[in-house]
């Protein structure tokens, strides 16, 4: 219900030495209405392009300390509050590319009343 | 006939804006007092952030500000994370003490009324009356679309129900059962994601004549060979059923608490969808005493067009209300 809302495209930078770049990193916030706990969070998958980026080179950090996406599939003491602003980071070398560019979010969420998943969508063209 | 019924907001109702952080819980509750409707529904999940974890100076601090504006609260909407675990799901014991967490939550917070989701089975909910008892909670079972009043799944809380002779285990309405005409915003929605003004004509025709949606959804997906936006307006057709309001009365035992769904007010304060028209005034017959709390969840159908504005669609729900409620006084 807040897809378009899940990407921040000003928060997109890249990360490490700034004459060679280890990766980028961005803002998003959780596409539901509610929040949720972080071992719920199945996947957050991001792509440059329409190319998906692996799922191990990614990061997410709601405040308390980055975790990787198999971290968060049992960290049943966290949780995402609503609304709230979290980080992705994704170690690429080189860092995001320079020019236009898409970079995508896909969010799925595993919601207990749901006989399915739930994925959340947005993409937004970048310039660095 | 003068009728208690009591008018109030679901926080639901703003969370485009709460998102956004366009406004906080505070300016939520402040709008719902100021328009006549001071009853306030919670989601803990979505308003408070830490929770579960929720001190008794926080609780201090909800409740006075809820004083500040003359608000009080009505009902705690919770959640159960069945499928917390990825390898496995929770066992009853844990789904049980995970509704006494929120029982205990709801009470603390001086609150009188649950939403429980309608997936949670009626057996883990009967475990769970001695200690709703206690706490004197009523856990209502939210009726859901594409559920409604009397469907089987919803009988069976009400025999447990009846068996246990509680008063504490019912059901919470919510009005999307009663959806007696397509949404336009639903459809509007889906013209603009490329559904030809002639099938949405066929599908809004379809479900006024009330006929059973898997045959529309047949017609638009392989006879008429619909696109991607047409297949998914007919396949909405799946939750939208419109229960007979002649029914609420027999059902108003068991509910003190109402989910005013809708999508989208007209603006001279009438709902193109929802039939509050016929709804209100068989609440009234039936000498209801619950809130109605606002549930507006129009953001969704809109906002890829323009600005949400949750304050004026509540606003003239209010409105209506108001006026059915009055008209059907005087009836």
């Amino acid at each position: 219900m807040f897809d378009k809302y899940t990407i921040d495209p000003a928060t997109v930078a890249n990360t490490g030495p700034a004459d060679a770049p280890t990766g980028f990193s961005f803002t998003t916030k959780l596409g539901y209405y509610r929040g949720l706990g972080l071992s719920m969070i199945e996947d957050l998958k991001v792509s440059i392009d329409g190319e998906a980026l692996p799922r191990e080179a990614i990061t997410f950090d709601e405040g308390e300390g980055p975790l990787t996406l198999d971290e968060m599939e049992t960290a049943f003491d966290r949780r995402w509050p609503f609304g709230a602003p979290a980080t992705i980071h994704v170690a690429l070398p080189g860092g995001f590319p320079a020019g236009e560019h898409k970079l995508s979010l896909q969010q799925r969420l595993r919601i207990s009343y749901m006989p399915f998943p739930s994925f959340n969508n947005d993409e937004k063209v970048i310039s660095l | 006939m003068t009728s208690k019924i009591k008018r109030g907001v679901s926080l639901y109702s703003f969370q485009e804006e709460m998102f956004l952080g366009k406004m906080t819980v505070e300016d939520c509750v402040a709008f719902g007092a100021q328009i006549g409707a001071p009853g306030i529904e919670i989601l803990p999940e979505q308003n408070m952030p830490t929770f579960p974890n929720i001190s008794d100076a926080q609780v201090g601090e909800w409740r006075d500000m809820l004083a500040r504006h003359g608000a009080h609260f009505t009902c705690y909407d919770m959640f159960l994370d069945t499928k917390r675990r990825k390898d496995r799901l929770m066992t009853d014991e844990e789904q049980v003490e995970s509704i006494h967490r929120d029982l205990i939550l709801c009470n603390r917070l001086g609150i009188r009324n649950m939403r429980i989701l309608i997936f949670v089975r009626p057996d883990i909910l009967e475990k769970c009356v001695p200690m709703a008892e206690k706490l004197d909670v009523h856990m209502g079972v939210e009726v859901h679309a594409p559920w409604h009043l009397e469907h089987a799944w919803i009988l069976r809380t009400i025999e447990v129900a009846d068996r246990l002779g509680t008063k504490h285990l019912g059901i919470l309405p919510d009005m999307g059962i009663f959806m007696k005409h397509y949404p336009p915003a639903f459809r509007a929605r889906f013209e603009r994601q490329g559904a030809r003004p002639e099938v949405c004509d066929f599908i809004v025709e379809q479900h006024e004549q009330k006929v059973m949606c898997e045959y529309t959804i047949f017609e638009v997906a392989v006879k008429m060979q619909g696109n991607k936006a047409e297949v998914a307006m007919a396949e909405t057709l799946r939750h939208a059923p419109y229960a007979n309001p002649k029914r609420i009365g027999d059902y108003a035992p068991y509910f003190r608490h109402i989910q005013a769904k809708f999508y989208e007010m007209n603006e001279d304060c009438t709902d193109p969808a929802i039939a509050y028209d016929e709804v209100i005034p068989a609440l009234v017959k039936a000498g209801w005493e619950g809130t109605l709390s606002s549930e507006y969840e129009g953001n969704r159908w809109i906002q890829d067009v323009h600005e949400v504005d949750s304050r004026e669609q509540v606003r003239r729900q209010h409105v209506m209300f108001e006026r059915l409620i009055a008209q059907a006084e005087a009836a």
